[in-house]
């Protein structure tokens, strides 16, 4: 099947109408981490995985407070049915803020961060091991860069030549509390670091479909590959862009007017 | 206990696919060096990175597979706390953190590496099993137990290496989730686990010698634990003596207190755990235990008193 980038940006724009909806009936939920790596999303379900004739690839969302992204891909794609969006945060559903394993299309537990790299190496090598071809996709905020536990796992990747693992960095440089290269001046640059590392990066537009998939199909060598997806938190909404407040914060009825009238197709 | 895990394993998984051992920075000798030879692709050292450790047994059951996450007890538990409880516990995930040296076994070595709160520790965490057998023989039987089984995460705290055996002529076999009798009596029954076990077998030797009728048992499993056995022993004798190489919170000492409130047990009960503290004392594991307060000559004499009175 091949990519088709127009339908990829009109189902961006869908996912952010919903979570948008969605945040008016509840407002536990991070909006500006999921817009922030929305197309990351989207373009590992609907470009990456189970490609080319495989059948187990993995989706690890180690940023898992960004979950609507997850939510309304997997909605999307018939995998959670209508009903458990609609029922997001109530004691009658079965979704909440972070991921839970079990609900269809979870794959790992997260919300705590600086856990799904190891995961991902986890499942990478199981697969190896029983000379499957299935993939290890992990989605990680680069402000859990910043957990020692991410850095075992980057080293435990290389160490184990985990070919079959990709990761991808929502790099939008902010953390809860504000800019990620000003909490750590010394943060960047990160390709630096994860090819001291032993792995192969690559610097994306992480709002960019076709980069992403384009990067992913360019991989070449026997390691691990890791895309610094460069992306803009609160993407699509300029009051929510680069603004931390976003990080939690529903938007007000009028807030959510100005939302909706400003969304559109994201062109990079 | 040490090599019968790594011998038990290797049969195992030397034939099963599905099992992997994932160390940090343990030397593996005996069948442990086997299995990392045959099954080099089942074998993973993460070197000194235990979150990792956890992280990655979490990932290669969530994709099928049966690990065993292997170091010193300390380290197997507490430094990867977090992934203990959160990658396996509130996943569910089959994976065994098998803990050496739990208690102060590491009599040498220092308080960093005692785990004498590791029970309450690991039982605190929905989901998980928590495993203590006593010797070599319980320790194969455990770790069958812990390859086979698909209920979810289970600490198995083991000793180290060159135990006595315990159980060679005890009256019922070893079952998961169930206490176990090595000797029957009517008057006194000791319950213990671990290698500690060993004292509680000589108490209840001198005990006999002094003419009382003693019960031995073994209460492996801390978790899920035995509930109506214990209630059985706190029914059916006179006496009842918890000897654990454990804090005395959270343990079996502080359960089969709160079952005997529960039940409104007539029997007497006298427990001897290590003490809440971090004793500065180096020497043998016996020196350890004495300077806890478990030494078996004073226990006795404890007991003696606590009769007459």
């Amino acid at each position: 099947m091949a990519f088709d980038l127009g339908a990829a940006r009109q189902r961006c724009l869908e996912h952010r109408r919903r979570i948008l909806e969605i945040s008016q009936r509840v407002s536990a939920l991070h909006i500006a981490p999921a817009f922030s790596c929305l197309e990351i999303v989207d373009t590992i379900y609907y470009g990456l995985r189970n490609q080319d004739g495989r059948t187990n690839d993995r989706v690890i969302l180690s940023k898992g407070h960004g979950c609507m992204a997850q939510y309304t891909v997997l909605e999307s794609l018939g995998i959670l049915p209508r009903e458990d969006l609609e029922r997001y945060c109530t004691p009658e559903g079965r979704l909440g803020a972070h991921p839970d394993y079990g609900t269809p299309g979870i794959e790992a537990s997260t919300g705590s961060l600086g856990h799904g790299l190891s995961i991902a190496v986890g499942i990478a090598c199981a697969e190896r091991a029983r000379g499957g071809d299935g993939r290890a996709f992990a989605v990680l905020s680069d402000g859990e860069v910043q957990e020692g536990s991410t850095w075992e796992a980057v080293l435990m990747a290389s160490t184990l030549r985990t070919t079959n693992l990709i990761a991808f960095i929502d790099n939008n440089d902010f953390q809860s509390l504000g800019r990620t290269s000003e909490t750590h001046p010394t943060f960047y640059p990160l390709e630096d670091k994860f090819r001291a590392f032993g792995w192969d990066a690559i610097e994306v537009c992480g709002h960019d479909a076709q980069a992403i998939c384009e990067a992913v199909s360019s991989r070449s060598g026997d390691k691990p590959l890791v895309l610094i997806c460069k992306t803009v938190k609160g993407r699509g909404v300029s009051y929510m862009e680069n603004v931390p407040i976003w990080h939690y914060r529903a938007p007000n009825p009028e807030e959510y007017q100005l939302a909706l009238s400003e969304l559109r197709e994201i062109t990079s | 206990m040490r090599n019968m895990f790594a011998e038990t394993l290797y049969e195992i998984g030397s034939k099963d696919p599905r099992i992997f051992i994932v160390v940090a920075d343990i030397s593996p000798a005996g069948s442990m060096a086997k299995f990392r030879e045959e099954c080099p692709d089942r074998f993973i050292n993460v070197g000194v990175a235990e979150q990792s450790m956890v992280g990655i047994c979490a990932g290669l059951a969530l994709n099928g597979c049966q690990p065993f996450a292997y170091t010193i007890a300390t380290f197997a538990l507490y430094r990867p706390f977090e992934m203990v409880r959160d990658d396996l516990g509130y996943q569910n995930l089959p994976v065994t953190i098998v803990g050496i040296g739990g208690g102060v076994v590491y009599s040498t070595l220092g308080g960093t590496h005692h785990a004498q709160e590791d029970i309450a520790v690991a039982s605190a965490i929905p989901n998980m099993s928590v495993i203590a057998p006593c010797d070599s023989l319980e320790a194969r039987e455990a770790t069958r137990y812990c390859a086979t089984q698909k209920s979810g995460p289970i600490y198995l705290r083991l000793g180290k290496a060159g135990e006595p055996v315990l159980t060679q002529s005890a009256i019922e076999p070893w079952r998961f989730g169930k206490l176990r009798y090595l000797r029957r009596g009517e008057d006194v029954c000791i319950l213990s686990y671990g290698l500690v076990l060993g004292k509680a077998a000589e108490l209840a030797d001198r005990l006999e010698e002094q003419g009382r009728s003693v019960s031995l048992v073994s209460a492996s499993t801390l978790k899920p634990l035995d509930r109506p056995g214990i209630e059985g022993v706190l029914s059916s004798h006179e006496q009842v003596v918890v000897i654990e190489e454990h804090a005395p919170q959270g343990g079996l000492a502080a359960q089969t207190k709160q079952i005997a409130w529960d039940i409104r047990a007539q029997c007497r009960l006298n427990t001897y755990t290590l003490q809440d503290q971090f004793i500065h004392c180096y020497g043998s594991h016996d020196d350890l235990l004495a300077a806890h307060g478990i030494d078996v000559g004073k226990i006795e004499s404890d007991l003696g008193g606590l009769r007459a009175r």
